[in-house]
């Protein structure tokens, strides 16, 4: 549309340098009919390239997915009932609100604060980088910088090793007890306890399955039924599987390992803990001094618990914030470029004025300094606007299809080459974004034209 | 051979030299060899001669490297030029531009029957001669030719095939927890609840939007399987409802391996997010599953990493799920757009075993050519595969995914393929998931 903005612009500001200044006094260039002639080959381009599609366009999304049969206004109607449509149209207009604003925002901040700095240039170029990457890198780095999985993902390896600095993760993530009811030990709420209770000075076995090969130790321990010891608890957690399988079900086999600094927990038949301690090497614990009575034991859910796998970057309710923050990344620099040669381009005296009238730095930049860039800041504004409008490589590399993330851009895309196969659709979505982005259009030409005079 | 000289500036060109030779040496022999051909009017190997044919398929890399070694045999048989033209990923947004040109390629290889059918009916495709429909008599089972056909007039041969009805899973983990490659469903659950006891996850799935695809060629598995290839027909066909039991059935048995956190690597969100690359290289090269589905084609992708295909990496079939012995293939069918002498006598060619036996050798290829012997393949592997499938027969199926409307089957985000991945997000909904692939279905067949 840019394109579009730009070829509308030069003819007529081309048809303003041509008329005359004044009617009275004589011709000083060419006849009109010469700068008819001189015009004419880039007309007639766009007459083809510009104007005839637009119509076209127009005329064919009155028609079905043949092209032959007239359907009037529902393919238009479709695009508001259709719930992926819809999903589009939302997400189009979240786009619009969010995306220019926060640009426009982050260009002001930028600008402002690298005026003050030293290494002013360094930073700025810094910050624009991201504007000579084509649409599309950028959308495969932001595709590999979302990825779920911590060890690709930067975001989410940001946001794990955050969590894991407060919440340090389990021992044992994923083991928990072999399905069926013939195992001593049962799965309670993340935790696992013993089916039955346990008297003082018995032993209970604990055994365990689905322990991840990189959560057990280089050379396990072998697993050792433990002792009776009177007046406690003593007992063995192991990972009850054999490596190739085979082995006793729910007893520990010489080859069998131990399952080190496992929590265990005796409660009493109260719900209270009594006693706690941690398995040594070998698997095996003794939890001393217990009063006569039983109890159950219990190995804490937090023994248990899943690392922490990050945000959910890409699906359905963060995919689209998680895209326009990547157009943040793109446009800011764009922004910021922009606003600094507006700011560069206020008088000095006005600011100077209102500090020697003693304003703070927050009432000179809020009273002074946006009223004097706001012309600057629409225009960033608007540009960004339309560019919001449109946006469709970011959604379909970063998104690869999600309709979660769709936008009209990439629905009119959808709809007549992505499978729909129904130029007549993709033709209204296109119709209607055109007339979506026209008055942003029409308003950044009359500031152009503004500007010029 | 304009492609051939791109593909070598990409970087492939070592490999891309020695093809790109091969193909000069043979162009430049043409002339000189006189392969008898006993078919043709007697006019001996230069019938074509000055013909050029043009031909359209997506493949690229590899995939086209061995294409183009069946074109350089099919030029130096008859004397015709063949250019090669990629059509990239998305065949119908190349090829409708053309077509509203009418300026087709002679030839197009779609990988989609649903496209055969869509062209047809517009009448861009040209029917088959008598010639060529008595090759693929002679060569495929009349399925397949049913399968190249609209309104009973035959557009379209299947020439290459994808064979999807196989698991991959990593020797190393079965063997860890002793399990062996299961035959049937309830063993194939149970050999992934004890992979999942000794501590490997069992599977890797691709439920990323763009690679949903994959939900569905395992939702085929088990509804051929289950409810027989007749029913498989009728769903094709949209003849029954996708709220048919039988669907339920198919849903139940998948939700007992998609809709468990610690049978999946990463859970459901993570699956979700998955692309089926990734899913491969991540069982084959990081360890984090122990199984993945992936048709033939994985091969290519394993072989990206360090594991070995047929030692560290081995297939077996896709469990029997029911009564039949799943069988279902996805593939590339060649029709004719214009008609040309040259067009029918390329598609003539390319259903032929010879054609077949020379794509063969070049490796990740099946014919669904029922004389195309198992010993022309060159690895064990194919041989395993297309002995499965011949082995299969009259009850091998279509990928039905490919054949439903592309709305519905064969676009990422939406129809089937959406709405398998929100079973997989929500597996306790499958009376929901069902409604919505009805709904779905009854749009896009409208």
């Amino acid at each position: 549309m840019t394109a579009i903005t730009e070829e509308m612009a030069s003819p007529q500001d081309g048809g303003e340098a041509g008329t005359p200044p004044d009617e009275g006094s004589g011709r000083l260039g060419p006849p009109s009919w010469l700068a008819l002639g001189f015009l004419l080959p880039a007309l007639l381009l766009l007459g083809a390239l510009v104007v005839y599609p637009i119509i076209y366009t127009a005329i064919r999304s009155l028609f079905d997915a043949t092209g032959k049969k007239m359907v009037g206004l529902d393919n238009y109607t479709a695009i508001f009932t259709d719930h992926d449509s819809l999903t589009a149209v939302r997400n189009t207009a979240i786009w619009v609100v969010v995306a220019p604003t926060v640009v426009t925002i982050l260009g002001l901040l930028f600008a402002v604060l690298t005026e003050r700095i030293r290494w002013s240039t360094a930073f700025k170029m810094v910050v624009f980088m991201p504007m000579a990457v084509s649409f599309l890198a950028s959308g495969v780095i932001f595709r590999l910088v979302y990825e779920q999985d911590p060890s690709m993902g930067v975001a989410n390896a940001v946001v794990t090793s955050v969590h894991d600095t407060f919440d340090g993760g389990s021992r044992y993530p994923g083991a928990s007890v072999r399905d069926g009811d013939k195992s001593p030990d049962v799965a309670q709420a993340g935790a696992v306890t013993t089916r039955t209770p346990v008297q003082a000075g018995q032993t209970a076995l604990l055994p365990l399955v689905g322990v991840k090969p990189e959560n057990l130790p280089k050379k396990p321990t072998p697993a050792k039924a433990p002792q009776a010891a009177a007046g406690g608890i003593s007992g063995l957690v192991w990972f009850d599987f054999t490596k190739g399988g085979g082995g006793t079900l729910n007893s520990p086999d010489a080859t069998e390992a131990g399952l080190g600094g496992m929590k265990v927990q005796a409660v009493s038949a109260s719900g209270k803990v009594v006693g706690s301690t941690t398995t040594k090497d070998d698997g095996s614990f003794l939890i001393k001094k217990l009063p006569a009575g039983a109890y159950t034991l219990k190995l804490p859910k937090d023994n248990f618990t899943a690392a922490y796998g990050g945000v959910d970057w890409l699906g359905s309710t963060l995919i689209t914030p998680a895209i326009i923050a990547s157009y943040l990344w793109v446009w800011a620099g764009f922004a910021m470029v922009l606003i600094a040669a507006g700011l560069a381009a206020i008088p000095r005296d006005a600011l100077e004025a209102a500090r020697v009238d003693g304003a703070t730095e927050w009432q000179v930049f809020r009273r002074v300094t946006i009223p004097l860039l706001a012309p600057v800041l629409t225009v960033v504004f608007v540009t960004l606007l339309i560019y919001a409008l449109k946006v469709f490589d970011l959604v379909f590399i970063i998104g690869g299809g999600d309709p979660n993330a769709s936008v009209l851009a990439m629905r009119m895309w959808t709809e007549s080459f992505g499978g729909g196969n129904n130029q007549g659709a993709g033709s209204a979505v296109a119709i209607l974004l055109f007339l979506l982005v026209v008055p942003a259009m029409l308003f950044n030409l009359r500031r152009f034209r503004q500007e010029n005079r | 051979m304009q492609k051939g000289t791109q593909m070598q500036a990409r970087g492939f060109w070592a490999t891309a030299v020695t093809a790109g030779l091969l193909v000069a040496t043979a162009a430049c022999g043409g002339s000189d060899d006189k392969t008898s051909d006993s078919s043709s009017s007697g006019a001996g190997g230069q019938e074509l001669k000055g013909v050029t044919i043009e031909v359209a398929a997506k493949w690229t890399g590899v995939e086209q490297q061995n294409f183009q070694k069946v074109l350089s045999a099919f030029e130096k048989k008859t004397g015709a030029k063949v250019n090669y033209a990629s059509t990239g990923e998305n065949t119908d947004a190349y090829l409708g531009p053309r077509l509203q040109a009418h300026q087709p390629p002679d030839v197009a290889i779609l990988p989609q029957p649903g496209l055969v059918a869509q062209y047809a009916k517009k009448n861009d495709l040209k029917p088959l001669s008598a010639d060529v429909t008595a090759t693929i008599d002679a060569n495929y089972t009349p399925y397949w030719k049913q399968l190249g056909s609209v309104d009973g007039k035959a557009y379209g041969v299947l020439v290459k095939a994808a064979y999807k009805s196989i698991i991959w899973y990593r020797t190393k983990a079965f063997d860890d927890a002793g399990v062996q490659p299961p035959a049937d469903w309830a063993s194939f659950t149970k050999a992934a609840q004890t992979l999942s006891d000794a501590g490997s996850t069992p599977f890797e799935l691709a439920a990323g939007s763009g690679d949903s695809w994959t939900l569905t060629d395992w939702f085929e598995n088990v509804y051929l399987s289950q409810a027989g290839p007749d029913m498989y027909d009728k769903l094709t066909k949209h003849e029954i409802k996708w709220t048919d039991p039988s669907v339920t059935k198919a849903l139940q048995a998948l939700v007992q391996i998609w809709g468990k956190s610690n049978m999946i690597a990463g859970g459901s969100a993570g699956a979700l997010q998955q692309k089926f690359d990734a899913s491969v290289t991540d069982t084959f090269g990081k360890n984090k599953a122990a199984m993945v589905y992936g048709g033939d084609f994985a091969a290519a992708n394993i072989g990206t990493t360090s594991a070995k295909v047929g030692t560290d990496a081995k297939v077996f079939a896709f469990p029997k799920a029911g009564t039949t012995t799943p069988a279902v293939l996805g593939g590339d069918t060649a029709v004719a757009m214009k008609d040309s002498k040259g067009a029918m006598a390329l598609i003539k060619y390319l259903a032929s075993p010879e054609a077949g036996t020379v794509w063969a050798k070049g490796g990740g290829y099946i014919s669904p050519s029922k004389n195309v012997k198992p010993d022309a393949y060159p690895d064990a592997l194919t041989k395993q595969l297309v002995s499965q499938l011949q082995a299969a027969g009259d009850s091998a199926r279509y990928d039905m995914s490919d054949q439903t409307p592309a709305a519905f089957g064969g676009t990422p985000g939406q129809g089937e393929w959406e709405d398998l991945r929100a079973l997989v997000k929500n597996p306790g909904d499958i009376k929901g998931a069902q409604a919505k692939l009805e709904s779905d279905a009854a749009k896009a067949f409208k």
